[in-house]
């Protein structure tokens, strides 16, 4: 134990914890933001949503079944969201040394050492949770043996171009062609997109797609405001004139909002779980999904021929919009689900459906 | 559902193995969820010492059995327009089942609330089940229903060995087990079809992991599972039988993730309505899975699951069954969705607690048949500290995982891969020793993750034995043990391992720890780990927190705390669950801000609405001292939870904490022997004559002065029973020799016992000295049946007028001079108007909810509200002279114990009771004896006797027997007997003859429907060949009676009353005053 280097969090609103260092020992500093979902550390240490993110994990046992192996499929890696950790730091209460899972390659401190991500355990993370709670998402530090960093807004930046794809990739070669605009896309998305027979033609965000051949379009998730993606809003209100079907998740369904004269908002300390319960208006269906966001569509500014799709039972935000007319729609919840209840995987029949009656 | 307006709710009855108090949690949510919906409620529960039949939670309660005959009886008296099958356990199904196959629910118009009875038969039915499955390709394992041996074996070839039999529709795995050969598997089925015509032959999964989910659904198909929980033992191993983790912890999220969907799937496809339990069995390296059973009903983990996430699943499933859709119904106690399945921020522990010791020759080895009478619940942030606290917890002397005293195992690898209740306790001993984690995980098949964490204990002990004085640990190495879950005890332990009970030690380490300021932070458990406002009182403590999740800045001289009974055991079970819920329910009405400490999952006490701060946490004497230093209450309740919170009183007194009620240093006078021997001379009562003996000689010389027969109690026992009484020397040397330490440190207690002695109980309530309310019941055995076994008649029936007003004068005397303020219990025995004390607990006892019930005057309320110092006034004597008379009756759980001798003696050994009404003797012991598993014999009646006492007390009724056309079989010298005196028998041989009728053919064809066995402990011939005679009769499931005065009770009854002789009359209609 008297190896381990000491660490710190210190929030911007001056409170800070000691705990141990079990990661990259180097400081970092960025937003910190709390995941209540009790499985799942790989995937969510590699969701691009985190981006510039410290991540709090309320669940206490993590690193028990080590980090598996990098296998690619389809030419991503296999268990993971994104080819790297894209959190910027982890704090969590109790750090499992002990590991043990036949699929396990190394120990999280290990991936997380070659990553160079900080990282941070012995925290109360139940009485920092309250803070995060209380006061809203806070900037914060990871201190590594007191070498102090500046601090830094990530929403105050582009996160999106930086998790984003460079260039053009296209996957699979089905009948269906999908044009996905990645703001920083899970791997799980395309792997749900490839199970009905489509091409998945992964684009920058900023790519102008609008003069491009294909039969639906998809808008990714990705981290950050959503005002910064100013040209992926502009290609979309082109797009939205159109009469093709388009899909947006998260992040995609605030571009969308944006793109239809809505507006968005940041929440106090947004959703990142594994079990907000969403209702489908206008319907008796209730459906609990996995989300990771920290901005929303204000569903009252829908203007026109647009409405909202699902509403948060707990809070009534929304929870995504869609078009009264056109095979348009998008969820603020991740219906890919990964890690998380698949509840909703079925809008990915449904959008591959619109996509085959559209082209006929 | 506007059109039910009357609903009847199936209760479980006695609590048994497999079947335990947590259907009094189950069934007492569903009725309070009823309530609220302004439903009529009437329910039918002949366990009277439960929450659920105590006044206002349902409208009517009916204590009476939960089979069709009666219950069809009380549904033509209610006539309720829907019946709830799901909250009685295998009992209630099982009645409801045939309730609707027979047409009965239909003829009455009574719907079937919640999943339907076609549903309910697909997860019943092995045939039905797998076909289902199938349907959507969901894998159960390769099995064969078969109703012969001959096709069981075919089977068995075909799959190959190992192989699985269990029996359908069969509670708790009940006649199951593994074989891995053809002789192994014969017995098995033969065994197996004793307790149902049809057995299922499957393939072996020993080994894969068993994972389990609650799965919810409504009528509206939302569906979703809650409470991912993870045996820690492999499969093979009865999920009741297993320590079992939430959340999972060693398989991935896609792992999980795919069995969750399959759950859903395959709940959605059965069309389950209200909440169930999937049980997988799980291969982790190569994703295969087996699903291995569904409950279509509240059950044992789904009670864990709801106080593992604070999600009320029974609560939850009532309001489904009446039609509600999730999304309409708000979580219990918060204004949030019940849509919602919980998040935790903690993981918890559930740990089987045995009691094997209590049964002669039993089996120790556990496996797939359920063999533990109750379980905890421990929570934490690490898997270390949720094991540690949770064997604590567990009550049988252990101090957690590590620095327990003489254990010793003689063959380490047969512990580790053939497991005993004591195979954790084999885990430790064995990385003491140097076993590689890897090792014993192949010995055990128990993952190697848990095995290491469980290392990380035994290393550090290391790291706390390098120190020499408790003073020199340093902060951090203090912390650490803690974060490891030591208590204070271990690190003393571990530091300067004393001898003694270690109090003074143990409080060394306290003010150490206070010293560094490392103290429990305590957290509320709010199901969504803090993402909303706190809204629950759900406490536990643990360390390396910041802060307390609650606020201890209030006025505390109004906050009273109840020390609860913690899990359950023989000896100590839902009647203190009830007493404890009484306490503190009446402290609430006065106002008192009511805190309660207790850690078993299966209780109502751990309900959080249920008090105003609940601890889920131990009750140990450092954990109360902790909740003390943070509540400061008024005082503390250490009488109503049995002898854990008793046990306390004393050190609690010690550390100058206030104890409400009668003075501790009461309680050590009435607790240690040579104290209140000496308080009984000096009062001039009558005690039998006793001493504590330290040499064979000693004994010898006491034995030659009272003579044979003695109650012999070792003060340190072994192996095997704690107490036992000798009618010789040779049997008093062999229990001895065999069983206990003599010695100067390990005295011996040797009694005088009474032969043909009557048992009195009197259960009273005094304040200042002065009795209030008192109860005289008597035993229907003899003494030398422990009370807990023995049938209990109240008001006494029998016993002489001069005998009462000696009971009376007696307690009188021993209440003022111990001066008692609450609840406590003395037990006499009376021969001839002569009365001598035996035991007297200044606590409530085992009796108090069937005495306060046959009243209806609540006891424990009177006992609090005189602790709180309200005002009570003393009733009219007329008030215990009441029109009706109870019968208190035991369960037995033999027939999971294999190879246990079914026989009764002064070591308790049932696992439950029912207590039912009459309007006379005869109707009352009817009643409770058909809720126990009795039935009226029809076909043959085996009676082999005994002693010539025995042969006696038992001649009328085989009078009687004659009289009614039943035939009479008997052993040799009973049918001789029988004869000489008119009746006629048909011999039978022992099991060690080969004569023409052979008693255990009889029994294997079900000839003979009742056994009369009465032991004559004397001849070892006799006592083996009893034992057989009585274990066949359990292991092919017929009645069996091991005692003359029970048994000629029992057939005068059923001789002279029909079933319809029997009042179909609520407790409400006996009690109109």
């Amino acid at each position: 134990m008297s190896k381990l280097k000491n660490a710190k969090l210190i929030l911007e609103n001056g409170k800070e914890f000691v705990g141990k260092s079990f990661g990259f020992p180097g400081s970092v500093a960025g937003e910190v933001v709390f995941n209540t979902a009790m499985t799942g550390y790989p995937e969510s240490l590699t969701d691009p949503s985190y981006k510039g993110q410290i991540l709090v994990s309320t669940y206490p046992l993590i690193g028990n079944y080590g980090v598996p192996k990098t296998e690619f499929e389809n030419n991503m890696p296999k268990f993971f969201e994104s080819d790297r950790i894209q959190i910027a730091g982890l704090v969590i209460s109790d750090y499992s040394f002990v590991y043990s899972h036949w699929n396990a390659e190394k120990s999280l401190a290990d991936w997380l050492v070659e990553n160079k991500v900080p990282a941070i355990f012995d925290v109360d993370t139940r009485a920092l949770t309250k803070i995060l709670r209380e006061s809203g998402c806070m900037l914060g530090k990871i201190v590594i043996d007191d070498e102090d960093v500046a601090w830094y807004d990530p929403n105050k930046e582009n996160l999106v171009d930086l998790v984003s794809t460079n260039e053009k990739v296209v996957y699979g070669n089905g009948s269906n062609r999908i044009m996905l605009v990645d703001c920083g896309v899970k791997n799980n998305i395309i792997r749900c997109l490839l199970k009905h027979n489509t091409t998945v033609i992964r684009v920058p965000w900023n790519y102008d797609f609008t003069k491009d051949e294909y039969d639906g379009l998809f808008i990714s998730n990705g981290p950050g405001d959503p005002s910064m993606c100013k040209e992926t809003v502009t290609h979309l209100k082109t797009a939205i004139e159109g009469d093709k079907p388009i899909f947006g998740i998260c992040l995609g369904s605030q571009l969308l909002g944006l793109a239809s004269g809505a507006t968005t908002y940041k929440l106090k300390y947004g959703h990142r779980s594994h079990n907000q319960p969403a209702r489908e208006v206008g319907t008796n269906r209730c459906f609990i999904t996995s989300q990771n966001h920290g901005f929303a569509v204000d569903h009252s500014k829908l203007t026109g021929d647009w409405e909202p799709y699902f509403i948060n039972l707990n809070d009534d935000t929304c929870e995504g919009i869609k078009h009264k007319v056109k095979p348009i729609f998008a969820t603020q919840f991740h219906p890919e689900a990964c890690g998380g209840p698949t509840d909703t995987e079925f809008l990915f029949e449904k959008f591959i459906k619109l996509v085959e009656e559209n082209k006929k | 559902m506007k059109d039910v307006k009357k609903v009847l709710l199936l209760g479980s009855g006695a609590l048994k193995i497999g079947q335990a108090g947590e259907f009094d949690y189950s069934g007492s949510q569903a009725l309070k969820a009823m309530r609220e919906e302004g439903i009529s409620t009437v329910l039918i529960n002949p366990n009277i010492a439960t929450i659920q039949t105590s006044d206002g939670i349902a409208d009517k309660v009916y204590f009476l059995p939960i089979t069709p005959y009666f219950v069809e009886e009380i549904i033509k008296k209610e006539q309720p327009d829907g019946i709830l099958l799901a909250f009685g356990g295998q009992t209630a199904l099982n009645c409801g089942t045939q309730l609707y196959l027979s047409g009965t629910l239909a003829k009455y118009g009574v719907k079937v609330l919640g999943t339907s009875v076609e549903a309910i038969m697909i997860t019943e039915d092995r045939d039905l089940f797998v076909k289902k499955l199938n349907e959507i390709d969901a894998k159960t394992p390769s099995s064969q229903a078969v109703e012969s041996i001959e096709d069981a074996l075919q089977v068995a070839n075909r799959l190959g060995f190992p192989i699985m039999v269990r029996s359908a529709y069969a509670l708790g795995g009940l006649g199951s087990g593994i074989s891995t050969n053809e002789k192994e598997f014969v017995d098995l089925c033969e065994n197996a079809l004793a307790y149902s015509k049809q057995i299922l032959v499957e393939e072996s999964l020993k080994g894969w992991k068993e994972i389990e989910f609650e799965v919810i659904r409504d009528a509206n198909d939302h569906c979703f599972t809650v409470v991912p929980m993870e045996n820690v033992d492999p499969l093979g191993i009865h999920t009741g039988e297993s320590i079992v983790i939430s959340p999972i912890v060693t398989l991935t999220k896609e792992q999980i993730a795919m069995l969750q969907e399959i759950s859903i799937k395959v709940v959605r496809h059965i069309g389950i309505v209200g909440e169930c339990n999937i049980q997988f069995a799980f291969n982790a390296q190569t994703n295969d899975y087996r699903i291995i059973e569904i409950n279509a009903r509240l059950s044992r983990s789904s009670a864990l699951a709801s106080k593992a996430s604070g999600y009320p699943l029974a609560f939850v499933a009532a309001k489904l069954a009446l039609g509600y859709t999730l999304d309409q119904i708000g979580e219990m106690g918060t204004p949030n969705s019940a849509y919602v399945p919980p998040s935790v921020d903690y993981i918890i522990a559930k740990i089987p607690r045995w009691d094997l010791t209590k049964f002669v020759g039993v089996d120790r080895e556990i496996g797939s048949s359920m063999k533990s009478v109750g379980e905890i619940m421990s929570i934490g942030k690490s898997f270390e500290e949720i094991m540690q606290k949770g064997l604590r917890m567990i009550g049988q002397g252990m101090h957690g995982f590590v620095g327990n005293n003489d254990l010793e195992f003689d063959d380490l690898d047969k512990e580790l891969s053939h497991p005993t209740d004591l195979r954790i306790f084999a885990i430790a001993k064995a990385l003491e020793n140097g076993y590689t984690p890897e090792r014993i995980e192949e010995l055990t098949k128990i993952d190697v993750y848990f095995i290491k964490c469980l290392k990380n204990i035994v290393d550090y002990t290391k790291v706390l034995s390098s120190y020499n004085k408790i003073e020199d640990l340093p902060a951090d190495v203090i912390k650490e043990a803690k974060r490891l879950g030591f208590s204070d005890f271990q690190i003393a332990r571990y530091v300067e391992n004393p001898t003694g009970n270690m109090e003074k030690e143990q409080l060394r380490v306290r003010d150490v720890r206070k010293k560094f300021n490392i103290l429990p932070a305590v957290r509320r458990i709010n199901t969504i780990a803090s993402e909303h406002p706190e809204l629950t009182n759900y406490l536990y403590m643990t360390y390396g927190e910041t802060e307390h999740s609650i606020s201890y800045a209030y006025k505390n001289d109004k906050s009273i705390v109840v020390l609860g009974s913690g899990a359950y055991r023989i000896g100590s079970s839902v009647e203190f669950d009830w007493c404890s819920v009484n306490a503190i329910q009446t402290a609430r009405k006065f106002g008192y801000k009511s805190i309660m400490i207790n850690y078993n999952p299966e209780t109502v006490s751990t309900d959080y609405d249920m008090c105003d701060r609940l601890y889920f946490d131990e009750l140990s004497f450092e954990r109360v001292l902790d909740v003390i230093d943070l509540e400061i209450p008024k005082g503390v309740i250490v009488s109503v939870g049995g002898q854990i919170p008793n046990n306390l009183a004393m050190k609690l007194h010690r550390q100058n904490v206030p104890i409400l009620g009668t003075s501790p240093v009461s309680i050590d006078r009435a607790e240690n022997r040579n104290k209140f021997s000496a308080m009984l001379d000096q009062l001039g009562i009558d005690q039998p004559r006793w001493e504590a003996l330290t040499s064979y000689d000693e004994i010898d010389k006491f034995i030659d002065e009272v003579g044979f027969p003695v109650l012999i109690r070792p003060s340190y026992v072994l192996s095997g029973a704690a107490m036992n009484v000798c009618y010789d020397k040779e049997q008093m040397h062999t229990f001895l020799g065999a069983a206990a330490k003599v010695s100067k440190e390990y005295p011996v207690v040797v009694s005088k016992f009474m032969q043909n002695a009557k048992e009195i109980e009197f259960d009273a309530v005094a304040k200042n000295g002065e009795i209030i309310e008192y109860g005289i019941s008597e035993h229907i055995e003899f003494a030398g049946v422990h009370s807990g076994d023995a049938t209990l008649v109240f008001p006494a029936q029998n016993i002489y007028v001069a005998t009462a007003r000696r009971i009376k004068q007696i307690s009188k005397k021993i209440a003022q001079e111990l001066n008692i303020s609450g609840p406590f219990n003395i037990q006499f025995l009376a021969k001839n108007n002569d009365v001598k004390v035996i035991e007297c607990n200044l606590r409530a006892s085992r009796s108090f909810p069937f005495v306060s019930k046959v009243l209806k005057r609540n006891f424990i309320e009177t006992a609090t509200k005189i602790m709180l110092g309200e005002f009570v006034e003393k009733p009219d004597s007329a008030v215990f002279d009441v029109d009706h008379v109870g019968v208190k009756a035991s369960q037995f759980s033999f027939a999971r114990l294999h190879r246990a001798d079914p026989i009764l003696g002064v070591d308790m050994s049932s696992t439950g009771e029912v207590g039912c009404l009459g309007t006379d003797f005869n109707d009352a012991l009817l009643a409770s004896l058909y809720s126990v598993g009795f039935h009226k014999p029809e076909k043959g009646v085996l009676v082999s006797s005994g002693d010539s006492k025995g042969k006696v007390d038992l001649l009328d009724s085989c009078k009687l027997l004659q009289e009614k056309g039943l035939k009479i079989y008997a052993t040799e010298g009973t049918q001789k007997f029988l004869a000489e005196n008119g009746v006629k028998a048909t011999t039978v041989s022992w099991p060690d003859e080969t004569a023409a009728e052979d008693i255990t053919t009889l029994m294997q064809e079900h000839t003979i429907d009742l056994v009369i066995n009465i032991p004559k402990n004397q001849t070892r011939r006799e006592l083996t060949n009893g034992y057989k005679i009585r274990r066949a009769a359990i292991d092919h499931n017929i009645p069996l009676l091991t005692n003359a005065r029970l048994a000629s009770a029992f057939l005068q009854a059923a001789c002279s009353k029909e079933m319809s002789d029997i009042q179909i009359k609520s407790w409400q209609e006996y009690i109109i005053k």
